[in-house]
């Protein structure tokens, strides 16, 4: 297991102040929040940072982990000592905002899941209906294309007989309909929490995350693809292969196009009503010199072409 | 672990689904008083069939299921009360739509062959 540096994440000082620690937090939380930031890895930097608070924010546990000591970096393969946790009082558990499930390993062998009995209670309204519930299924953007099959497996907690939660797993086949996006939701009736007495079950909602994809970008219903193309190709015109999530297509590349040129194909995005569009845009790559025929070739450039690409620069 | 060979089809939230109040306080997890609160506040916006003081016959549009999610996440996980919440919104649907047109501004027609 992976040792973390709650400090180092939350970029304070061992010694930094509860406030310091907070304000830390403050400023990490709306950068990273999902639904705000627009960066890639947002989601997870967001549960790391959560993490790292939910243990300096709540003065025992970080005691405890300042107990520690200072030696250890982030990554390294860690153990926590035998008897570490001994002496210390862990009050009501403190799980307050966060949610420590979703907590790493490295929390969890320190201050534990904090599951048994939290969030659990049923609803103490007498309820008929079972809850709706809610789960991610992710999917390829091939699928949001052609329309697929696809098996999900959804965990969820149920208590025991001996009053304990234990996580109960069930698959599903869901058709994933062609045309949906990330961020849309697939109702499916009667398949959520079951109801009470003679109650109906509740629905299941399946958000839909596109699995991330070696070279498309997804945007809502427009796709993006990066199209490295030479330099010739890009100078002198060219007629190219394109892939797009429904098949090959050629494409005329104008004369003089500049590196960042972007291009949209109209209706080869995700299909819809309106459909969305792909939109290449052109990467120039350099052919590498590595042979004595590439460098002459490069020095014959050199030689006739007169070019400065630093004129600009006043050089 | 059940497994059955059944597949299951479901409707597109966004696109297929209307709520009403109480459906979607169900679907949401969410007390409809809340929601209500965030009707007054102009978070959601239900279309209504005759008066808008019958939150009866108040319907909500397939989208708004993410909206009163994230306006609850942004709420415990930023403190943000629900006048901030609200001007987020508009913020970041004003940011996308700029993001659109800067694409839609900068990108050619290509030419398939």
């Amino acid at each position: 297991m992976e040792f973390k540096d709650y400090y180092k994440i939350m970029g304070v000082e061992r010694s930094a102040s509860q406030d310091e620690i907070k304000r830390a937090y403050r400023k990490l939380s709306r950068k990273y929040h999902p639904d705000v930031s627009k960066e890639s890895d947002s989601e997870e930097r967001f549960k790391t940072v959560g993490e790292a608070y939910e243990v300096l924010k709540d003065p025992e546990k970080r005691a405890a982990y300042d107990q520690l000591g200072a030696d250890w970096k982030s990554g390294q393969d860690f153990r926590p000592p035998p008897e570490w946790d001994q002496g210390f009082e862990f009050h009501g558990g403190g799980f307050t905002e966060a949610d420590a499930s979703q907590f790493s390993d490295f929390f969890e062998s320190l201050f534990g899941g904090g599951n048994a009995g939290r969030g659990q209670t049923r609803n103490p309204h007498f309820s008929q209906r079972g809850e709706d519930t809610h789960a991610k299924v992710i999917v390829e953007l091939e699928d949001a294309y052609n329309g697929a099959t696809r098996t999900i497996t959804l965990h969820h907690t149920e208590l025991g007989a001996d009053g304990r939660p234990n996580v109960v797993n069930r698959t599903l086949k869901v058709n994933i309909p062609k045309g949906v996006y990330q961020g849309q939701h697939i109702r499916l009736m009667g398949q959520g929490s079951a109801g009470v007495g003679q109650g109906k079950a509740g629905d299941l909602y399946l958000e839909i995350e596109f699995n991330s994809h070696s070279f498309y970008r997804v945007e809502g219903r427009n796709v993006y693809l990066d199209l490295p193309v030479t330099p010739w190709e890009a100078m002198l015109g060219a007629r190219v292969s394109v892939p797009t999530p429904s098949g090959k297509v050629e494409l005329k590349i104008l004369p003089d196009s500049k590196p960042g040129r972007k291009m949209r194909l109209k209706g080869k995005g995700i299909p819809g009503n309106p459909g969305g569009d792909l939109y290449v845009v052109l990467q120039v790559v350099l052919p590498p010199a590595d042979t004595d025929e590439a460098k002459a070739l490069y020095r014959e450039m050199e030689k006739k072409l007169a070019f400065n690409p630093r004129a600009a620069l006043g050089v | 672990m059940t497994v059955t060979s059944y597949i299951f089809s479901g409707h597109i939230v966004e696109e297929e689904v209307e709520f009403s109040l109480s459906e979607l306080s169900q679907a949401c997890g969410v007390n409809a008083e809340w929601l209500i609160t965030l009707v007054e506040e102009g978070i959601l916006d239900p279309h209504e069939n005759g008066s808008h003081k019958n939150r009866h016959q108040w319907r909500f549009s397939g989208p708004c299921i993410q909206r009163v999610r994230i306006v609850r996440r942004l709420q415990q996980d930023l403190g943000i009360n629900l006048a901030g919440v609200a001007l987020t919104l508009e913020l970041l649907g004003e940011i996308n739509d700029l993001k659109a047109r800067l694409i839609a501004l900068e990108s050619g027609t290509a030419e398939e062959l």
